[in-house]
């Protein structure tokens, strides 16, 4: 499968990173040549095998539905790269 | 010649330490210093913490005075900074990171703090433990304290823990704390000539470690012998019901495993491992190994694990997959870096433009377009099937077999400038580990001899599922007929 600038551009877009022309480039580049290295994984005969979602050595565990944590707001917001009291700042979102 | 602070073993500083032939604040302090003099040259730590070191060493010697104290009281190591610690810098190696300051502590890091270890600092590692040569740190790669014996160039120590395997090489801790994701604790080990276990995944928490590819991160311990790695290994590990993944069962002691021996013992080396290209001092290297399990008593069979072949590429789909999922939690909102933008989305994409390198941002790239639509079924469904297979390959192998045999990587360490421009061909140097990784199952790597150049290489041995206890003895067979009591160029026992 191909991968040419347009989508390289759109996955920038998807994953909100900031890429330059030039960057956009040189990605679609190295981008198509690990494409291609991974299309050998079509050779591999998958009828009936099913996706392995983790090892499975962990069995899904309930747990009393009570709080264990919680009640640090301070700590949750010592590292926000800008706040107001106790909120986080981001640009108008709503015009 | 006199013998000095700088020959111990994690083991042998232990029974120092407790029969008080040396005190935790001289051992601290010798290493501080050790770490002054090489460090700014090796780049091995991103953040020292001295004075808390020296703080605890105090501690551990009121501690050891009275004849208490844990099972790692008073020793020294290092931490991957990639492991969440409550209130000392932790940045993943990324600028995005750069100024993070984590409120609470990772599950492994409070185990062996718990038990008496000493931090000496945060280690260098790739960004985000994306690559396996640590040279795309955001604070500088690491050197690797070996040499070729023919040339002065600054080799790389593998990756991603390179800043992790080069202080414990060097002598700058007695042993450290790694994450391995597809080879990043065995790589890093073999190429620095040091010892590194991925245990089983489950077996160690991954609560409070930055997260790369969830399915396939494990934490593991670094050191120069088997017998510290194992020490080491007993504390980090453990039930914790913090992280869903966590499996509940005992932990062994496994230093007891050590002295088992390999009589009876089935040892496979899986015959696709025989790659094309293969340099004749691996696969030299890889008979040797086989030739000291033989002597031993073990029984040496050819086995089969027929996808190996495609284990390096699903495993970059899966691993990427995760990755792009992981790290979109890196948005300049709640914590790390912030590059503002006159939008909300504006403020997301150049946040996240100046604070991911070009790795960490290919892989978000790849990752992002083997998750989007249209192209789900056929990249990562299909990986994750191509999984499957790879796992039973190993279950059918221990069938047959106790544990397998094989090199740990295709070469040795390589220079810094010698680093392939192509990413698939940096890729390749995980062919040995990524199997193992993609299975669950544990291995390790223990140092062998050094090639032609005098540059050490590793041998790796994969095991059952929670059988780090094989390992350890299959392990400790090697170590003893390798006797590798080579050091490195730059040394902490080595005076200027």
């Amino acid at each position: 499968m191909s991968l040419d600038a347009r989508t390289v551009a759109k996955m920038a877009r998807l994953a909100r990173v900031g890429l330059s022309d030039e960057q956009v480039h040189t990605y679609q580049k190295e981008m198509q040549g690990i494409i291609g290295w991974v299309d050998q994984l079509n050779e591999v005969d998958v009828t009936d095998v099913p996706p392995m979602i983790g090892t499975g050595l962990a069995q899904p565990r309930l747990r009393d539905d009570q709080v264990t944590d919680g009640d640090c707001r301070e700590k949750v917001l010592s590292n926000a790269p800008d706040r107001e009291g106790p909120f986080y700042t981001v640009p108008k979102v709503v015009e | 010649m006199m013998s000095s602070i700088f020959d111990y073993t994690l083991a042998s500083a232990r029974e120092a330490l407790r029969a008080r032939k040396v005190s935790a604040v001289e051992l601290v302090d010798a290493h501080i210093d050790a770490i002054e003099r090489l460090d700014d040259g090796l780049n091995s730590f991103i953040t020292r913490t001295p004075e808390q070191a020296r703080l605890a060493a105090k501690e551990a010697d009121a501690l050891l005075a009275r004849g208490e104290g844990g099972s790692l009281c008073g020793l020294p190591i290092g931490i991957k900074d990639l492991f969440a610690t409550e209130g000392v810098r932790t940045t993943a190696a990324s600028k995005i990171l750069g100024n993070f300051v984590p409120p609470y502590e990772s599950t492994v890091t409070a185990n062996l703090k718990r038990d008496g270890a000493i931090s000496l600092g945060k280690l260098n590692l790739d960004e985000f433990a994306m690559g396996s040569t640590n040279l795309t740190s955001a604070f500088g790669g690491v050197e690797n304290p070996w040499k070729r014996c023919d040339s002065d160039a600054k080799l790389v120590p593998g990756g991603s823990s390179g800043g992790s395997a080069a202080a414990v090489a060097a002598g700058l801790v007695l042993g450290a704390t790694g994450t391995d994701t597809g080879g990043s604790i065995r790589q890093p080990a073999a190429f620095c000539g040091i010892t590194g276990i991925k245990p089983t995944y489950g077996r160690c928490s991954r609560f409070g470690t930055i997260a790369f590819a969830s399915s396939l991160d494990q934490a593991g311990p670094m050191a120069r012998t088997l017998q510290d790695c194992a020490i080491l290994l007993e504390s980090m590990a453990g039930f914790d019901p913090k992280d869903s993944t966590s499996v509940d069962r005992p932990v062994p002691h496994y230093e007891a495993a050590l002295g088992r021996g390999v009589k009876g013992l089935k040892v496979g080396i899986p015959k696709e491992y025989r790659i094309d290209g293969l340099p004749a001092e691996i696969e030299a290297i890889w008979q040797q190994g086989i030739d000291w399990l033989k002597e031993a008593g073990a029984e040496v069979v050819e086995i089969s694990l027929p996808h190996t072949k495609y284990g390096l590429p699903a495993y970059y789909i899966a691993a990427l997959a995760e990755a792009s999922s992981n790290l979109a939690r890196y948005d300049g909102v709640r914590f790390g870096e912030r590059v503002q933008g006159a939008s909300l989305d504006a403020l997301y994409e150049a946040t996240r433009a100046a604070g991911f390198g070009d790795e960490v941002k290919r892989r978000i790239l790849l990752g992002t377009y083997v998750l989007s639509s249209g192209y789900y079924d056929a990249y990562y469904l299909r990986a994750q099937k191509v999984r499957t297979l790879l796992q039973r390959d190993f279950l059918k192998a221990y069938e047959t077999v106790d544990v397998i045999l094989a090199p740990t990587a295709p070469s040795g360490a390589f220079a810094w400038d010698e680093k392939p421009t192509d990413p698939v061909q940096v890729y390749l140097n995980d062919v040995f580990t990524v199997p193992a990784s993609m299975a669950g199952v544990p291995a390790l790597s223990v140092p062998a001899g050094l090639d032609s150049r005098g540059v050490p290489l590793g041998l790796q041995l994969i095991g059952r599922f929670f059988d780090e206890e094989t390992l350890l003895a299959a392990g400790s067979v090697l170590e003893k007929a390798a006797s590798f009591t080579h050091r490195p160029t730059i040394h902490a026992g080595v005076s200027a």
